[in-house]
This record gives C-alpha cells, sequence and structure tokens, in this order.
C-alpha cells in the first residue's frame, strides 16, 4: 500500500465548506493518520493498488470474512464475537469454527435482544475492548438504532474524548436475496448515513469484504457493517490468506471510463457492471465507483470522476426517497455544478416497502440502470449539441 | 329442540316394548351407513330412497350404496341428521311392520342422539398446571364429544396443512420463508375453544394454523403462502403476515416480540369500548427476552389490561434452546408481578381449560402469563432442518408420547365417541379437503403488478412514489 505524506494545502482544502468536515481536521472522529487517504485522481488509484503477489485462496465472501475474524480473534486477545447464534457457525456460516478455536467466553449467543446486544458491545468497546456484534439481519437492527444513534454515535463526542467505543463493530448482512420479503431483505444503510460519529462501511466482494472488515475492526470508531448476503455463497474470488486491511474512507475506480460515472456499493455493483457491459456495445463508455465507505464517503474520487466525464448515476437497492443516493446528488451537484452536463440519476427501490412477489419490480435492475444510462446520456448530447448549434 | 324431543319422549316413555326392535334397526342401519350422512341433501337423497323403497323394493341395495358414499362427522347437527335419518329408516320399516310402533323408539333415538353429542364428559388433565401469583383452574375439565371430535378434526386438518406446505416449500411453490406449526396445534384449537369472535388474538410469524384456527380457510392460507390473489393479504404478505378482520386475528408479525406491545394496545380497546373480550399476544420462548415485552407487560399491569401474554414455549429459539438463552426459562414467572400459569400445551384440554380461566381472570383483574409447553416437529423454518441443535430421538420421543392429535385419539377411542373406522373416514375427509384447497390455491393468479404500489397509504392519499430515476418514472399511489 503506497503512504502518501499530508500536504497542508490538502487539508485546509478538505476543510473549507465544500467538503464539510473531514476525517482529519479533528472534531468528531479521531485523526487516522495512519490510514491511507486518497486526495488523487481516479487513475492514479487504480494504478496505486495494484496488489502485488501474495498468497490466495479461492473462497466465497462468508469464508473471507469467517477468516477475518479469525484474524483478528487471533491478534488481538480482548476481541470478541457475540450475536445470536453465531456458536454454532451463524446462519450465513460466518462465524464457523471460532467458538471451537477461542473458547465460549469470546464467542458467545446472546439472546433474542438486538438493543441488548449493541448495548452490551458499546460497553464492552468503551473498556477497551473490540466487540463485533452480530445483527442476524439487517432488518432486525431497529430496536438498536437507538443505542448506535444515541449512545455509539456521540460517545466521544459528550465525553470530550475521557471515553469512546471505538472498538464496536455492528455486522449485519443486509439486502435483497431473491425471496427474502419484507423482512429479510431491506438494505437500512441510510438510516445510519445520517448520523455523524459512526461509519458505515459495504464491501462488494470476498476480498474487499475480508479487508474492510479487518479495518472497521481495527479502526478507532465505531462501524457498522452491512455485508451484501446475496453475495455470501455467490461471490467467489481469490482472497490474500494473509491479514490485509483495506483503506477506510477510500471510494475505488472499478473500471475507467469516460461518459459517465456510475456510483454504487455492495450488491449492487454487479448489476451495475452487467449494465455497464451492455451499453458499451453501443459505445458509452462508463467509469464505475465503488464507494465502499458510505460514511465519511471519498467526495474528492467521484468529484474528479464526474469533473473528468460530466455525468453520474447513482444506484442503490434502497427505496430511493431519502436513500443515500439523494446526499451524493445534492452534494456532487453542489460542487461539479458548471461540469454537469445531465441531471444526477439515481436508479434505485421504488417508494414502498420491500415486496414479497413484486420484488423483479422493485429492484433496479440492470435493464433500468442501463435505460437510464442510455437515456441520460443520448438526451442530453442531443440538447448540448442543439445548444451549440 | 331439545323440549319438543323431551315432551315427545314423556307422551311415549311408557313404551318399552318395542326397544329390542329398535336395537336390531340401529345396528343394521348403522352398518349400512346412515350414521354418516353428512349433509341435509345427502338426507334428502335418502328420504327420497326411503320413499322411492317403499315404492320401489328393489331400489333398497341402491340406496344403501349411495349412503356409503357420506362419510360421519360428529357435532349436534350431524347427530341430528344422524337421529332423524335412523327415525325415517325405523319410519320405512314401520310402513310395512305399522306406523304407530315406531314413534316412540324414534323419539327416543332422536333424543339420545341428541344428548350425546353434547353430553358433558368430564375428563381429568394429567399434567398439573402450575401456577404463579395465582390459584391453579381446576385439573377436571368439562368437555364433550363433538368438541373432542371438532378438536381431532381440527388439528388433523392443521397437521395435513403445514406437511402440504413443507412439499409445497419443497417444490418451489412457495418461496421465502415458511414456519410449520405441526406439533404445536394444540395451543391454537384449544384456544379457540375457550375464546369466541370478540377476542383478538395477535401472534408472531408462526401462524398458519392460527389463521385457521381464527375463521380462515386452507384455501386462504395456501393462496397466501404462495403469493397468490387469494390469499388472505392478497398475496402480499407471504407465510409471515396472515390476518383476518371479522375473526379478530391481527398477524402474523416479522420481528419478534414487537406483536406484545401491539397486543396491549388492543385490549386496552376492547377496554375502553367495553367489548368484554381479551387479547391474546402471543409470543415464543426466543421472543421472551425482547425488552418490548417486558415494557408491554408492566403497560398493562399498570392499566390492567384484558390482556393474555401467550409463550409457546418449544424449548429452542430457532437454534438456541432455552436454558442458553433465558436466565429463568419459567417464563409464566416472567411477568413477575403479573401471574403466570404453566400448561401442558400439547394438550387441547388442558389449554381450553387455562384459557377460559385466563379469560375470567383478564376481563375483571388485568394481565396473566401463560407458558404452553409445546414442541415443533419441523425446524425453525423450511432453512433449518431441525436435527442440528436437537437429536431426532428427541423429536421422534416427543411425538410418540406427546403428540396431540394421538392424544385426542386415544380419549375418542377410550370414550366410544368414535370407532377407528370413522376416525379413517374422518382423516380421509380432511386430507381431501386439503388437497382441493391446495389444487385450487395452484390455480389462483398472482397478483396484478398495480399492487406493487397499493396500500403504501390509505387509498385517495395521492402521494407519489418514486422509482428509477426521479423524473422519468412516477406513480401516484393510489
Amino acid at each position: 500500500m503506497v503512504r502518501r505524506r499530508f500536504s497542508f494545502g490538502l487539508v485546509s482544502r478538505l476543510s473549507s465548506p465544500i467538503y464539510g468536515r473531514s476525517p482529519c481536521s479533528g472534531g468528531i472522529w479521531t485523526p487516522c493518520l495512519g490510514q491511507k487517504r486518497s486526495f488523487m485522481t481516479a487513475k492514479d488509484l487504480v494504478e496505486s493498488e495494484e496488489p502485488e503477489k501474495k498468497v490466495t485462496n479461492r473462497i466465497n465472501m462468508f469464508s473471507a470474512i469467517n477468516q477475518a475474524l479469525h484474524t483478528v480473534l487471533d491478534s488481538d486477545p480482548k476481541s470478541y464475537v457475540f450475536g445470536e447464534d453465531v456458536g454454532f457457525g451463524g446462519v450465513f456460516r460466518c462465524t464457523t469454527a471460532l467458538r471451537d478455536k477461542f473458547g465460549r467466553h469470546r464467542v458467545f449467543n446472546t439472546p433474542l435482544c438486538e438493543q441488548a446486544i449493541v448495548g452490551f458491545g458499546i460497553g464492552l468497546a468503551s473498556m477497551g475492548n473490540r466487540a463485533i456484534a452480530e445483527i442476524q439481519f439487517a432488518d432486525y437492527i431497529f430496536p438498536a438504532l437507538d443505542q448506535i444513534v444515541n449512545e455509539a454515535a456521540k460517545y466521544r463526542y459528550r465525553s470530550g474524548n475521557l471515553f469512546n467505543c471505538g472498538g464496536l463493530t455492528v455486522r449485519a448482512p443486509y439486502g435483497a436475496v431473491g425471496h427474502g420479503g419484507h423482512y429479510h431483505s431491506q438494505s437500512p444503510e441510510a438510516f445510519f448515513c445520517h448520523v455523524p460519529g459512526i461509519k458505515v462501511v459495504i464491501p462488494r466482494s470476498p476480498s474487499q469484504a475480508k479487508g474492510l472488515l479487518l479495518a472497521s475492526i481495527r479502526d478507532p470508531n465505531p462501524v457498522v457493517f452491512f455485508e451484501p448476503k446475496w453475495l455470501y455463497r455467490l461471490a467467489v474470488e481469490e482472497v490474500p490468506v494473509d491479514d490485509y486491511t483495506l483503506p477506510l474512507s477510500s471510494a475505488e475506480v472499478m473500471r475507467k471510463g469516460s461518459d459517465i460515472t456510475l456510483v454504487g456499493w455492495g450488491a449492487q455493483l454487479a448489476i451495475m457492471e452487467e449494465a455497464c457491459d451492455e451499453v458499451s456495445k453501443l459505445g458509452i463508455s462508463c467509469e464505475l465507483i465503488d464507494l465502499r465507505t458510505l460514511i465519511p464517503w471519498d467526495k474528492e474520487l467521484v468529484e474528479d470522476s464526474v469533473n473528468k466525464t460530466g455525468r453520474l448515476l447513482v444506484s442503490h437497492e434502497a427505496p430511493v426517497t431519502g436513500g443515500f443516493g439523494a446526499e451524493i446528488a445534492a452534494s456532487i451537484t453542489n460542487s461539479c455544478f458548471l461540469r454537469l452536463q445531465a441531471p444526477v440519476s439515481r436508479v434505485c427501490g421504488l417508494d414502498t416497502p420491500f415486496p414479497l412477489v413484486f420484488e423483479p419490480f422493485y429492484m433496479p435492475t440492470k435493464n433500468k440502470v442501463s435505460m437510464i444510462q442510455h437515456s441520460k446520456h443520448t438526451n442530453c448530447r442531443i440538447s448540448f449539441q442543439s445548444m451549440c448549434g | 329442540m331439545q323440549g319438543i324431543m323431551e315432551s315427545i319422549q314423556t307422551l311415549c316413555s311408557g313404551d318399552h316394548g318395542n326397544e329390542g326392535f329398535m336395537q336390531d334397526d340401529e345396528d343394521e342401519e348403522e352398518e349400512n351407513g346412515v350414521g354418516r350422512l353428512t349433509s341435509w341433501a345427502e338426507l334428502l337423497g335418502f328420504g327420497l330412497a326411503v320413499f322411492s323403497e317403499a315404492i320401489a323394493p328393489q331400489l333398497q341395495c341402491f340406496c344403501d350404496r349411495t349412503l356409503g358414499f357420506a362419510v360421519g362427522q360428529g357435532g349436534s347437527r350431524e347427530a341430528w341428521i344422524k337421529a332423524v335419518a335412523m327415525a325415517m329408516s325405523l319410519v320405512r320399516k314401520a310402513v310395512k311392520k305399522g306406523w304407530v310402533g315406531a314413534l316412540a323408539p324414534a323419539a327416543r333415538v332422536m333424543s339420545q342422539a341428541l344428548s350425546t353429542a353434547s353430553e358433558p364428559i368430564t375428563l381429568d388433565i394429567p399434567v398439573p398446571f402450575k401456577a404463579h401469583k395465582v390459584e391453579t383452574p381446576s385439573v377436571t375439565v368439562e368437555t364433550s364429544a363433538q368438541e373432542l371430535t371438532n378438536f381431532f378434526k381440527t388439528m388433523f386438518i392443521m397437521r395435513r396443512m403445514e406437511i402440504a406446505a413443507d412439499s409445497l416449500y419443497k417444490s418451489k411453490f412457495i418461496r421465502g420463508f415458511c414456519h410449520l406449526y405441526d406439533g404445536q396445534e394444540a395451543v391454537c384449537v384449544g384456544m379457540e375453544a375457550a375464546l369466541n369472535d370478540k377476542d383478538c388474538i395477535i401472534t408472531a410469524y408462526r401462524d398458519h394454523c392460527t389463521h385457521l384456527g381464527r375463521g380462515g380457510s386452507v384455501l386462504e392460507v395456501f393462496a397466501e403462502l404462495m403469493g397468490r390473489k387469494d390469499g388472505c393479504s392478497l398475496g402480499k404478505g407471504g407465510s409471515m403476515h396472515m390476518y383476518n378482520k371479522k375473526g379478530g386475528f391481527y398477524g402474523g408479525n416479522g420481528i419478534v416480540g414487537a406483536q406484545t406491545p401491539l397486543g396491549a394496545g388492543l385490549a386496552f380497546a376492547q377496554k375502553y369500548l367495553k367489548v368484554e373480550g381479551v387479547t391474546l399476544a402471543m409470543y415464543g420462548d426466543g421472543a421472551a427476552n425482547q425488552g418490548q415485552l417486558f415494557e408491554a407487560m408492566n403497560i398493562s399491569a399498570l392499566w390492567n389490561l384484558p390482556v393474555i401474554y401467550v409463550c409457546e414455549n418449544n424449548h429452542y429459539g430457532m437454534g438456541t434452546a432455552e436454558w442458553r438463552s433465558a436466565k429463568s426459562p419459567e417464563y409464566y414467572k416472567r411477568g413477575d408481578y403479573i401471574p403466570g400459569l404453566k400448561v401442558d400445551g400439547m394438550d387441547c384440554l388442558a389449554v381450553k381449560q387455562a384459557v377460559k380461566y385466563a379469560k375470567e381472570y383478564a376481563l375483571q383483574n388485568g394481565p396473566m402469563v401463560l407458558e404452553m409447553d409445546t414442541y415443533r416437529y419441523h425446524g425453525h423454518s423450511m432453512s433449518d432442518p431441525g436435527s442440528t441443535y436437537r437429536t431426532r430421538d428427541e423429536i421422534s420421543g416427543v411425538r410418540q408420547e406427546r403428540d396431540p392429535i394421538e392424544r385426542i385419539r386415544k380419549l375418542l377411542l377410550s370414550n366410544n365417541i368414535a370407532t377407528v373406522a370413522e376416525l379413517k373416514t374422518m382423516e380421509k375427509e380432511a386430507k381431501k379437503e386439503v388437497e382441493d384447497a391446495l389444487s385450487k390455491a395452484k390455480e389462483s393468479p398472482s397478483p396484478d403488478s398495480d399492487e406493487l404500489f397499493t396500500h403504501v397509504y390509505r387509498k385517495g392519499y395521492g402521494a407519489k412514489a418514486y422509482g428509477a430515476d426521479r423524473k422519468e418514472v412516477v406513480v401516484k399511489l393510489p
């Protein structure tokens, strides 16, 4: 991983009103000097993150997460994994063999009480431990919302840095799975993105999951880590076997392009990739960005990309109104207004409760994405040309 | 009806001479299938057959064969039909042997049939109740032949329905989540025997059979499971969200524990509106550890709400045994200041007794907790084999010793309410009913795609729902 020196010019640029608060200007979050911050253009980022030749294994996402948890429990004796049914491996097998290896006192089941699970984790973390709490499905996280919003996010702030619960990581499987229905398919990331004081991290693949989870657990701030449950078994990748972290608050450009920028996270990126493949046959070159950390998000990278392409499309599974795509759209419109050649588009779930049999209609599918890509592109090109005479 | 019968009986009471005559005819008619008439249509057919038989004796064997198709059922209406049919057969005989002599035994047969069906049978509940801050109800329960037969039939239909749902899920007609209730049927069937339509029930996601008990039909359940239009929630709810407005069944909730404060609210409404009904807020041993439950209990005890908290303790919260998730697995005591009863949840009669007792208590004094000691044979849901956290021996042991349907079957046989053959015909009929409902449900269409947007808000609100690309797809919510 390349380490960059901080330049003070960049820091002052970050503190300006356009960018809002930054992690490095102190205040709510701790300065994270040890982590790589990418103030580079999209192009530089892709090159600098070329992985060196490493020993890898071909595994799926839940195995990658399992490996990450094994690594954490191995390296830090004060780390604990707990949640409903984690003892036998969890409903998605993410915590397999942890209890056998590390014992009942470090890997244990909790009763059915999400509010207490997270509250307990906050207490444990505030004594300097690494508490990795698992919520069985993200749909069940709402009883714990009070604890996360009112306790975890504000602990450091309200105690004037005397105490903090940075060791807390809340893991939850989120997202549609094809037949989940109302309470096994929700994407609640937007609720948490509204809370200063916590971080929200969403991986898109097994290798990303392992690196991001290790980074989240070791980050000195409370992190809510959403895992796309659709990819637990489906996504298989070469994952390095060693202990590695990927930087938080750093987006990644998955493919470079020049006509339109697409921003997404989690399982939706697989859909967007297919859509990009489809419209590239029509000659539209797409730049696909994985946001990875939702708050604090890598505004610079997205802005650089939009400044290059002039168009932005955000896609997520959560309902469109009030989803995190709204924040990205507003922010980019504000900062890249003169460079935008078309309004920012959002291709998201519908404004209804997550349906049961209507799931295929609700989801932002490949066709919806590619339709918008195409229409935004052609419409605006025509209008621009007509404007220019 | 009873009064008329009694007066006829007193008129003919002195006449014992025809008893032997009556007995012979009774036996003969039983074997010929007179006792198995089920509907007025069949009775009419039988009457016509009698009439035509009196005219044309060679039609007799035809009548007998047609009668053989009918299946017997208990219940006062059916018993009445049975009695009338027997009387008419006696009339037929009497046409040949003389009218008047048939009247007395006919009247006697009628009144006997009527009284046999609803005559109270007293039984003792084998497993005693355990009480917390309240007196236990009596272990002697009054029931009747028709009630026990009803228990048997309803539970058997429920069992068949759940097994059919199992195979539907495996053949991918049902997708998503399916939580089966087999093994726990006695709880909802026993409850219904003590409740009426003024009472409300609200439960968690294991609700297929509770829906049936509250007046739903098997067709509605299957259609809802498969996400079809004919389902009770129009196919939009699925397995976990079944509702019945007329029956006062408020669902069907996915987030466990969340339904208990709702139950307290329902009870408040009942008390306020002076409905004289109670609410049964049901939850499981897993959900018993949710904070919301204790908040609801506190509120309902503070305001003396007529709510009964029913903990269906099947000893496993998904994969976690009760002793591993609860400091005190004595869920009936967890109400602390709220009195509680522990009931054998595999015994319909015990459940009925406890709920009757709790209802009287709740209407006067406020909330009560009932812990139903029950068991589920399937895993938590269809994705759970059910054997990773418990042994197969345990499951089969409970099935052999405590199965609710077998218990009622033994009671029916030992009290001579039904014969083995009659029970078999009841089972066959139940299976047929379930299969018919299943095939009908399979033909039901999927809901229209417009239904995606309906019922988000109340009709006519006019809100707009945006979808992919806020400018291009705008739907005004109906």
